[in-house]
């Protein structure tokens, strides 16, 4: 018999339940190759592409685009070009039936949902997934940024890793007061953290402001870092992208937001309008501007960076690695350069600011090999 | 973040916005209730129980029973906005403006404009609207069109709990006179809803879902009844945005145009009477400004010209259904396609 593959709702985050066809990039008969891109994906905070997981023809899309489904429904078929319809008419069938069934067994299972923890340096939301006694990984957002950055990387790392997600202060579900907002105090704040957990050392993976916090806690205390993974961090370089910051705090209407979260995207399109409600979301909440402008006025006072952390960096014993897209629109690449000889690069092309969104899997997998997974 | 109904969001709100600002009060029919009565204080907390244990919080200085009469505490809640409280007004059934109505529009909306500019109102008027409540024709109606018409007010009907939380702080703390109105049928709805204060500004509309075929609009309570028909129609292959204009005035006519423009089908639904609704305010307006991008006739899914019948069957067949919204969606997807001009 021909060799049938489903294409169904993929997971694009351990939150995520759901998803629709926002279009379909391949009609039936035509020809698919093993990882192109066949459709959009739309889930409540982003559009995405999903990659065929096998090569054949596109015989059925089974979902219309518009209609929401639970994650691991059927949404197409790809099959060999010898299969016949009697024999799609009954893969489909089977796979319904089986896929109730164990929906059904499924939905006492409770879903990944973030918590809040009260420690001294304030009320923190995080969102864990993984081993309990596995190696931890902590992962430490943006400017502006919420533990949701992660949904795309974080289930792949879970897997094998004991993995935090975490709200800085001023972000997502976490205390919006910020008495100190240097990375010195944002470190601190991600250690109580790690404490009111029980995680003594982590490896460390922080993004663009995030990224500066992650080298500050390897100067504050460099035996809670294990190894530090910088995603187009911010502290080594003065240049920062100042209409960004400036236009993400003041942006109150999703036209405006929107068009400033575009310039985190090597491709716009990735910006939806659910993802820029998702955002407005929180910047709707009470105190959270004043902690943006707290924020920037700290770190990116007058356009520029005002911390310089390549010293601390040179100093971390552990390992380290940078990871940069090159149509970063808010650092630039260049910062990149110049590391010491340790430091491994990796550069990206097509990728914008936020690589772990855009480049989910190559991300992870690079996260894991520094911290000693396969 | 937590599961709340609609009553619980709009009495956060209160709760929240009177904890932060002195100078809001409270003050209509029973929104304490009980009132030199003997017995149980705040047993009321309004008809349907939205303000109830406000009055314990705040007292009876800030949380007021009023007489039953509109006329006089919708006056003085006008007249406390001018002198710098910020009173939020309980006008329990919409239907019952006729009687403090001049208060409302020859004096609140007139302020800003008559005192050249110098004086504010920050007065929010909360009000019950909607049919399918069984309280007949004098206490089911939609009069949000009726303010809509009025400049210097701006009216708000929001479409969830979460809606109702952000714009009522955003409404309280507004310095100008907004109606507010909660659908009774809604009250128990429930949905995520932060536990911090939030505000959602006005004038922006709410993309509910985004589709390519035709763009639902629908107010307040018809949300919910069009996203239900966008479900269904989803699996028939016709995809839909539905738009949720939030508020009424000012609107977002501006993100209806570009919806317009992108599927080139309008569907506007509203439980309002059909005459002078919103639904003909909206269709009107993108006539007049989109009409090129237009590949079939404007179609509104409203009520008919009566008043709300009192018989239950007859009740439910008044109010705007996902089914009737998904018989005219499919029947602006069959008209034949005008040629849009390029």
């Amino acid at each position: 018999m021909a060799k049938i593959t489903a294409l169904t709702m993929p997971k694009f985050g351990l939150a995520m339940t759901e998803g629709m066809v926002a279009a379909w990039h391949k009609q039936p008969g035509e020809t698919v190759r093993q990882g192109e891109e066949i459709a959009d994906i739309e889930t409540s905070k982003i559009t995405s592409a999903y990659e065929s997981p096998a090569a054949g023809v596109l015989r059925r899309q089974v979902l219309a685009p518009g209609e929401m489904v639970p994650v691991g429904a059927l949404i197409g078929v790809i099959a060999e070009p010898e299969a016949t319809e009697a024999e799609i008419d009954a893969f489909i069938a089977e796979f319904l039936a089986k896929f109730e069934a164990e929906r059904t067994e499924a939905e006492t299972e409770a879903t990944a949902n973030p918590e809040r923890v009260e420690t001294p340096a304030g009320l923190v939301q995080y969102l864990a997934a993984g081993p309990a006694d596995a190696p931890a990984i902590v992962f430490i957002h943006g400017f502006g940024g919420d533990l949701n950055n992660w949904m795309f990387l974080q289930p792949l790392l879970a897997e094998r890793f004991r993995t935090v997600a975490l709200d800085l202060p001023g972000h997502g579900g976490s205390t919006k007061a910020l008495k100190q907002a240097d990375p010195a105090a944002l470190a601190r704040f991600v250690l109580a953290t790690m404490d009111a957990l029980g995680i003594g050392a982590a490896h460390v993976v922080g993004h663009s402001m995030g990224g500066a916090v992650a080298i500050a806690i390897a100067q504050e205390a460099s035996d809670r870092a294990l190894s530090l993974s910088l995603i187009s961090p911010a502290g080594l370089g003065s240049d920062i992208n100042a209409d960004f910051i400036r236009g993400f705090i003041e942006a109150k209407r999703a036209r405006q937001l929107a068009a400033v979260l575009q310039s985190l995207f090597a491709d716009p399109a990735l910006v939806g309008r659910e993802m820029v409600e998702n955002v407005l979301r929180f910047k709707r909440l009470d105190g959270v501007e004043a902690a943006l402008r707290t924020l920037a006025d700290a770190h990116f006072p007058d356009g520029r960076q005002a911390f310089a952390l390549r010293e601390a960096l040179a100093r971390f014993p552990g390992p380290v690695q940078v990871i940069w897209g090159v149509q970063d629109q808010i650092i630039p690449p260049a910062h990149a350069e110049g590391l010491a000889e340790a430091v491994r690069v990796h550069r990206f092309e097509n990728v914008g600011h936020m690589a772990h969104m855009e480049r989910a899997t190559e991300v992870a997998r690079l996260i894991a090999e520094l911290a000693g997974g396969r | 973040m937590s599961k709340k109904s609609f009553r619980q969001a709009v009495n956060e709100a209160l709760r929240q916005e009177m904890e932060r600002d002195p100078t809001v009060v409270l003050m209509g029919e029973d929104v304490g209730g009980g009132m030199g009565a003997p017995g149980e204080d705040d047993a009321w907390g309004g008809p349907l129980g939205v303000t109830k244990g406000l009055m314990s919080q705040f007292g009876r200085e800030r949380v007021l029973d009023t007489p039953i009469t509109e006329s006089a505490f919708i006056g003085a809640a006008a007249g406390a906005a001018l002198r710098g409280l910020r009173p939020v007004a309980e006008l329990m059934f919409v239907d019952f403006m006729g009687v403090c109505f001049d208060q409302i529009f020859n004096q609140a909306a007139k302020f800003r404009y008559m005192f050249g500019g110098t004086a504010k109102t920050p007065l929010v008027i909360r009000t019950m609207y909607g049919a399918g409540f069984r309280a007949a024709s004098q206490h089911s109606q939609c009069l949000y069109p009726i303010f809509t018409h009025v400049p210097g007010l701006k009216v708000v009907i929001p479409s969830s709990p979460y809606e109702a939380k952000g714009l009522l702080i955003q409404a309280i703390r507004d310095d100008d006179p907004v109606i507010f109105f909660e659908h009774k049928v809604m009250y128990d709805d429930e949905e995520d809803v932060p536990d911090d204060p939030y505000t959602i500004p006005f004038g922006e509309a709410r993309f509910v879902r985004e589709g390519e075929d035709v763009t639902i609009v629908a107010i307040g309570r018809m949300v919910q009844m069009a996203s239900k028909a966008a479900d269904a129609l989803a699996k028939e292959g016709i995809s839909c945005t539905v738009l949720d204009p939030r508020t009424t005035s000012p609107l977002d006519l501006q993100s209806i145009l570009e919806s317009v423009q992108e599927t080139g089908r309008l569907v506007i639904v509203d439980e309002a009477n059909p005459r002078c609704n919103i639904a003909t305010d909206i269709s009107a307006q993108v006539v007049e400004q989109a009409f090129e991008s237009l590949k079939a006739p404007i179609r509104m899914v409203c009520p008919p010209h009566t008043p709300v019948p009192f018989s239950p069957a007859l009740e439910d067949a008044f109010i705007p259904s996902p089914e009737k919204i998904a018989a005219v969606v499919r029947s602006v997807m069959a008209s034949p396609t005008r040629q849009a001009a390029a």
